[in-house]
């Protein structure tokens, strides 16, 4: 999978639909909380616009999303959803207990942006997981 | 009797089938690519066991309606659903790495049919 | 409320992650992060360890305040924090142990081994603290990837052998979610304590049955219960030896410990042994592991192979233990598996030592190797005596256990295998050591050693011979470099220990975690 088809066609196409993709999936995490969605599905529509973007142009996909983007994002989403967690017990509750107070937050409110961070977090961890293990098996590295 | 067993239960033989589907795959296919695809097949009926249990009859979706009121058994059942979700997550990993193996191994190996690879093995031990 | 149970697993996830993303930038760096990582699991292991010893109550604890049976619960109860105790102790060990070893055996890989293996300490240490069946199943899986990517990183064989595994773990992890389902189906709840007050009721429902089937079967694949054993010689033989040295000695044994917990706290008391014979199948697996191993670990002229044959064989002791269904058995078949962690690390780590000095791993060539590294082979004496079962060190009790386990079931049959291995263990570990502390002869590669030795004061690494690698000609003697000769030296001490405490670790934890077999 190293070869790039060239086709303007594709290029263009592939160029004018990402940006459309991304933010779908930015709208799927985000609704992930109350109606069907979340953070594993939209985290797969990221990662496939940026394969798509590999697929189609190559090269150039590479200065925005370095090989190594995608193990970086898992761990960064992954070590945030982790601190995510682990933040409420420095509040006195146990771990991923986002219904309590939150400085200036009453309950509910700190529960919805809890549940909704981390949605966030984990769209951010499959985004890189499935951009790792793309750039893994067409990139040409081991493991 | 026999046909009512049948129908009655259905989607359960349905899945038994692609079970089976899946582990024979898995064990008399050559190419190991094979062999990873009948461990989806395999993973994906238990997927479909889950969703099945979590049927019932003339039930709705598990979004509180004011209509149905707060009765469980008016709604289906989403716990099974949650679990499926975790499931496929965790297959699609395996699979990463399934997948990943077997790159390595077309890299060393030059072939991803078994019984090559292990001529091969054989012959350099 | 105390927040060690969740801590441990999460510490450990935390530190795996980090080692990761700085492990990119900077290996070493990464490598100390994941030690300090393993270090704090480890104190809160024993802080959990003594807060349940003795007569203290498990601690609960509910995730994200979602109260059980509808939320997920950890449990460390005094099973539970020897679990976690000994795997968060073995993965300092094999951290310690790993730079060095890894730069011969798996160069450049580490900066993903050292993440991979917290996350497979994360994935341990959450099957022995769960209280959820579902949960249990996705943290077997973790550690199940994080094993497959450990194992993979070996010899030119590996991908194949950790292929294998992988599609047969794989159908061992699909068993088990099998059992799943069917159980939550007909009892309604994925909570083990609340699983325990329905299933009684429900004994007869031919689902529970089924369910019990198939995750005997599930956990019994990823246990290497003979026979389907098949993935784990190849799978071990090919790893490194870091690698090896921790993943041989915990991972088969957590699967031993879920079929445990499901044993004495899921299912009804006389379920798995009366209704369903479960406990007596694997008993008789087991006794056939017993025995096919050790026999096929005689035949093996690898070091390596030998080990992991052996290694099919212990767990049968384990399986053994549940079998026979009383208290002092299954005390023997958990006292086991703390011993043939201790024991089979340290004879993995001093295989690595050989490897990283020498750069051989069959025995033949191994010969005189106990005039170039005596410390080293002290230990792997200590060991082997362990493995045979001599007093004092800890092989001798937990067979004794399991002995006297026999005994009281009347089962002659099992008292006999257990003696039969333990002659066979005796053989191929004598030739072993007879081969080690023999005079070395011209071009073996003890004598190359020893007169580098005699020569210069200091030998080269074998990889540093062979032109890669780190491997300084400046390590003193022919012993291995200190970071990995210490865990092996502190193995070798945890040995002799483990045997003369192991009354203590008896009745502290182990005594109250057979309990519900009406001991």
């Amino acid at each position: 999978m190293t070869s790039v088809y060239e086709s303007l066609f594709l290029h263009t196409v592939a160029r004018a639909i990402v940006p459309i993709i991304q933010v779908f999936a930015f709208y799927v995490i985000t609704h992930g909380h109350y109606s069907p969605g979340g953070g594993f599905q939209g985290g797969v529509m990221l990662a496939v616009s940026i394969i798509l973007l590999r697929i189609s142009v190559g090269e150039e996909s590479f200065e925005r999303f370095p090989r190594n983007a995608g193990i970086v994002l898992a761990g960064v989403g992954a070590l945030c959803f982790a601190l995510l967690g682990l933040a409420p017990l420095l509040l006195g509750g146990s771990f991923l207990d986002y219904g309590r107070e939150f400085f200036w937050l009453p309950a509910p409110t700190a529960h919805y942006w809890g549940i909704f961070l981390a949605e966030v977090f984990i769209g951010i961890l499959v985004w890189g997981s499935l951009m790792a293990i793309y750039d893994t098996l067409a990139g040409g590295g081991e493991e | 009797m026999i046909l009512d067993f049948v129908l009655g239960r259905y989607p359960y033989l349905f899945i038994a089938l692609l079970l089976m589907i899946g582990v024979h795959g898995m064990m008399v296919k050559r190419n190991l690519l094979k062999k990873v695809i009948g461990m989806i097949i395999f993973q994906t009926a238990l997927y479909l066991l889950f969703i099945q249990g979590a049927k019932k009859e003339g039930a709705s979706i598990p979004v509180y309606s004011p209509e149905l009121g707060a009765e469980a058994g008016a709604y289906m059942n989403p716990l099974p659903h949650v679990l499926v979700l975790t499931a496929i997550v965790v297959g699609v990993a395996i699979t990463g790495v399934a997948i990943s193996l077997l790159l390595v191994i077309y890299r060393r190996f030059g072939t991803l049919d078994e019984e090559e690879i292990l001529q091969k093995m054989r012959e350099s031990a | 409320m105390s927040q060690v149970p969740v801590l441990i697993p999460i510490s450990l996830l935390v530190s795996a992650l980090l080692a990761l993303l700085i492990g990119l930038r900077d290996v070493k760096l990464g490598h100390r992060v994941s030690l300090v990582g393993a270090s704090v699991a480890f104190f809160l292991s024993v802080a959990g360890i003594r807060a349940v010893a003795g007569d203290g109550e498990p601690l609960r604890y509910a995730l994200g305040a979602w109260m059980p049976p509808v939320g997920i619960e950890f449990v460390l109860d005094p099973l539970a924090a020897y679990m976690t105790g000994l795997i968060t102790f073995m993965g300092i060990v094999a951290l310690v142990y790993a730079p060095r070893s890894l730069a011969t055996e798996a160069p450049g890989k580490e900066g993903f081994t050292y993440p991979a293996m917290l996350l497979l300490l994360t994935g341990l240490t959450g099957i022995s603290l769960t209280g959820d069946v579902f949960n249990l199943y996705v943290f077997l899986e973790i550690s199940a990837i994080a094993a497959y990517a450990l194992l993979a990183t070996g010899d030119r064989n590996a991908p194949v052998a950790v292929f294998r595994y992988l599609l047969i773990g794989s159908l061992g992890g699909g068993f088990y979610l099998m059992g799943v389902a069917f159980l939550y189906f007909s009892a309604g709840t994925l909570n083990m304590a609340d699983l325990q007050a329905r299933l009684p009721d429900l004994v007869e429902n031919r689902a529970v049955i089924t369910a019990a089937a198939f995750m005997i079967v599930g956990l019994g694949v990823k246990m290497a219960l003979f026979p389907m054993h098949f993935w784990l010689p190849d799978a071990y033989t090919n790893a490194p030896s870091a690698v090896a040295g921790l993943i041989a000695p915990i991972m088969t044994k957590v699967s031993a410990y879920a079929i445990v917990r499901f044993f004495l706290d899921v299912f009804p008391p006389g379920f798995l042994t009366e209704a369903v014979p479960v406990a007596s199948t694997v008993g008789w697996l087991s006794a056939g592991g017993i025995l096919f191993g050790s026999v096929l670990a005689l035949a093996q002229q690898d070091y390596r192979r030998m080990l992991a044959y052996s290694s099919v064989g212990q767990i049968g002791y384990v399986g053994l233990g549940i079998g026979l269904a009383n208290p002092i058995g299954l005390i023997g078949g958990l006292l086991h598996i703390l011993n043939h962690a201790l024991m089979k690390g340290c004879l993995f780590f001093i295989g690595g030592a050989v490897r990283y000095r020498a750069g051989v791993t069959r025995i033949p060539e191994m010969r005189g190797m106990g005039r170039v590294m005596p410390w080293t082979m002290a230990a792997f004496v200590v060991a082997a005596l362990a493995m045979i079962g001599i007093p004092p060190t800890a092989g001798f009790f937990s067979k004794w256990y399991l002995i006297l386990g026999t005994l009281e079931a009347g089962n002659w049959w099992w008292f006999g295998v257990i003696i039969l291995s333990s002659l066979l263990t005796a053989v191929y570990f004598f030739r072993t050591v007879e081969m080690i502390f023999r005079e070395p002869e011209a071009g073996d590669p003890a004598a190359r050693l020893l007169s580098e030795i005699r020569a210069g004061g200091a030998t080269s690494s074998a990889s540093h011979e062979a032109g890669v690698g780190p491997g300084p000609a400046t390590d003193p003697g022919g012993e291995p470099p200190a970071s990995m000769l210490l865990p092996i030296l502190i193995l070798g001490v945890a040995i002799v220990a483990a045997g003369i405490m192991n009354v203590v670790i008896v009745e502290a934890l182990l005594e109250r975690a057979a309990a519900p077999l009406g001991g």
